[in-house]
């Protein structure tokens, strides 16, 4: 569990994030709102990037803010980010072993573990391949594969389908639904594509301007008058065409 | 598992092919050449190195560094100083120098966790510059005494060269052991690369947040490498000491450091051949624009220039990456050309071709 109390964090005359609550119960959770919202902002506070002014994040009884950022790492923190960052120059195999290396896991179970996380994400790729080489739906795998592996306690998705064919979301959105079953982590879930949010989450909650709007079960938080709203602007009820348009976003 | 057998195997093959080349410049070409060619292949072997640090530092962890030339002169003090001054045995010293030029090189290295590009390359040109101008005030030890071990006393100036190791006094045998201690140091870097350290690099060329967000130490990490880079750069300058035998502080210019960046970055900074190749633009070819042809080596700073500009341009891997490549087109040209020659092999490819193109006009 993931508690968060009256987190603010302030940019020069900006505040993206303001005096924040809320909570993330375990499995996967969605975290959504509009471009702009303060969605990851927050996932930089969780990582270190950003010092926040203001309040606190407790997860598993860890307070957060107290590590420094590559400590968190080895604590059991992993993340993505919007625009994919696996190493170019490194293999496939080597892009996971250099999470696994700092991560404080075992030295002797590297390989194997390695490897079961590429298998994890469903890669096709040779382990042996450069991510250099690699196709954007692979990349994203790769990405995955090294917020996976090494025991993680929390795996940060920032927009992991962005950009992805619907065919591609599909094997995406059945790799994350694994993820707190069978790697044992809590998931947060940064998307705009509504189909995927509520496939992966049992729990949602809602940002805009800095603030959350809502949280709860995600098929009550999407129907929330207050959520269509501010999500979209309208008060239209998210059906498929809402879910294409925000996709595009 | 396959995979990692297949790295095995390739592995094993590169192996072979460079033990056959090290010992191809171990064992053969002091027959082949002649002793001003020896010298000058020492010093390539000695500014691979030099280069090598360089590479390690911008090919692999994205930090510009142009202090290698102050970093090898100042090897090139220390050990002169100590060899002076002590009787340690000469591996020993390399090692002592390495050390200390280590050290120094780390705090330079301090700056780079806060700066870098344009600005990382300013500080350390500026230190390259103060180096010049330092060493060109205190001179280099010439057999006196005190910390600077400089002396005017001309019954005291050269009395005896900076040692070589006992085994190696000779040009041939010190050419060798200076090809040794560099294979050993190529080695040294090859480890790092291919393992943790290497990895942990690669990440933070990429991009520092996501580094950080995957645990690397990214502190300690660029100044390890700031460390392995001079340490092998000292090593380098107290190989130079001992070859030069009186070192001046007019050997080592500014301007150097930066020559020895565009050599390098001319090889190849992506592949540790690159500093190979950096080595031998930056010593073998001013031999041979000098002594061979009689021209002018400043001459070479253009062509640096203008190699530097092509690599930049059009093959950021270098020389050792673009040069295969190059070949394996020209092959294939050939490979075309004889094709077309032979007539019973040419015909239905070129009829194949005439009627790819007849389909592609018939539907206009």
């Amino acid at each position: 569990m993931i508690e968060v109390e009256g987190l603010t964090v302030r940019f020069a005359g900006v505040t993206p994030i303001d005096d924040m609550s809320v909570v993330f119960p375990g499995g996967t959770c969605g975290l959504i709102g509009p471009n702009g919202a303060g969605k990851t902002t927050f996932f930089n506070v969780l990582s270190g990037f950003v010092k926040p002014a203001a309040g606190s994040i407790t997860a598993f009884g860890q307070n957060m803010l107290k590590l420094s950022d590559y400590k968190r790492a080895r604590w059991g923190l992993r993340r993505t980010f919007q625009t994919e960052m696996a190493v170019e120059k490194l293999s496939v195999f080597d892009n996971v072993a250099l999470i696994h290396e700092h991560s404080g896991a075992k030295r002797s179970t590297r390989n194997e573990d390695v490897l079961k996380a590429i298998e994890f994400v469903g890669l096709q790729a040779p382990p042996n391949a450069k991510v250099g080489g690699l196709g954007a739906r692979e990349r994203r795998l790769v990405e995955v594969a090294r917020a996976v592996v090494g025991r993680p306690r929390v795996v940060l998705l920032d927009e992991p389908a962005a950009g992805l064919p619907d065919e591609e979301t599909a094997h995406l959105s059945q790799v994350i639904q694994k993820i707190p079953g069978e790697v044992g982590a809590l998931v947060i879930l940064v998307d705009h594509d509504m189909s995927l949010v509520s496939a992966c989450c049992a729990t949602t909650a809602v940002v805009d301007f800095g603030k959350l709007v809502a949280s709860g079960p995600t098929a009550e938080v999407l129907r929330d008058e207050h959520v269509m709203r501010a999500y979209l602007g309208t008060e239209t009820p998210m059906d498929d065409g809402g879910q294409e348009s925000e996709a595009l976003l | 598992m396959s995979p990692r057998l297949h790295l095995d195997r390739a592995l094993a093959v590169r192996a072979l092919v460079i033990a056959a080349l090290l010992l191809f410049v171990l064992a053969v070409v002091p027959d082949l050449v002649g002793a001003d060619w020896i010298t000058t292949f020492t010093s390539v072997a000695i500014y691979s190195l030099a280069a090598l640090g360089f590479g390690l530092l911008y090919g692999r962890v994205g930090l510009i560094s142009l202090g290698q030339i102050a970093l090898l002169s100042i090897g090139c003090w220390i050990g002169t100083r100590l060899a002076y001054a002590t009787a340690i045995p000469f591996p020993l010293l390399l090692l002592v120098v390495g050390g200390i030029v280590c050290l120094i090189g780390v705090i330079i290295g301090l700056p780079a966790l806060r700066l870098s590009g344009l600005y990382l390359a300013l500080i350390t040109l500026m230190f390259a510059g103060a180096t010049t101008v330092v060493l060109g005030a205190t001179q280099f030890p010439n057999g006196g005494h005190g910390f600077l071990g400089y002396t005017t006393n001309s019954s005291l100036v050269g009395l005896k060269a900076v040692r070589r190791p006992e085994m190696a006094t000779s040009d041939v045998a010190y050419y060798r052991y200076v090809v040794i201690v560099a294979a050993i140091m190529f080695l040294i870097a090859l480890v790092h690369v291919a393992a943790k350290p290497g990895r942990a690099w690669a990440s933070i060329r990429e991009s520092e947040p996501a580094a950080l967000a995957a645990g690397v130490n990214t502190v300690l990490y660029k100044l390890w490498a700031f460390g392995l880079s001079s340490f092998m750069t000292g090593v380098a300058g107290c190989l130079l000491a001992a070859q030069i035998g009186e070192p001046r502080a007019i050997t080592f210019q500014t301007q150097d450091s930066l020559t020895l960046a565009a050599t390098a970055l001319i090889g190849g900074i992506f592949s540790l051949w690159g500093a190979i190749v950096a080595g031998l633009f930056n010593q073998l070819l001013p031999f041979v624009f000098q002594a061979q042809w009689g021209i002018n080596p400043n001459f070479l700073l253009i062509l640096f220039g203008a190699g530097l500009l092509q690599v930049l341009l059009t093959a950021p891997g270098g020389l050792v990456d673009q040069f295969p490549k190059d070949m394996a087109n020209l092959g294939r040209l050939v490979w075309r050309g004889v094709r077309r020659l032979s007539p019973s092999k040419e015909e239905p490819a070129a009829a194949k071709e005439t009627k790819e193109a007849k389909e592609a006009k018939e539907p206009t």
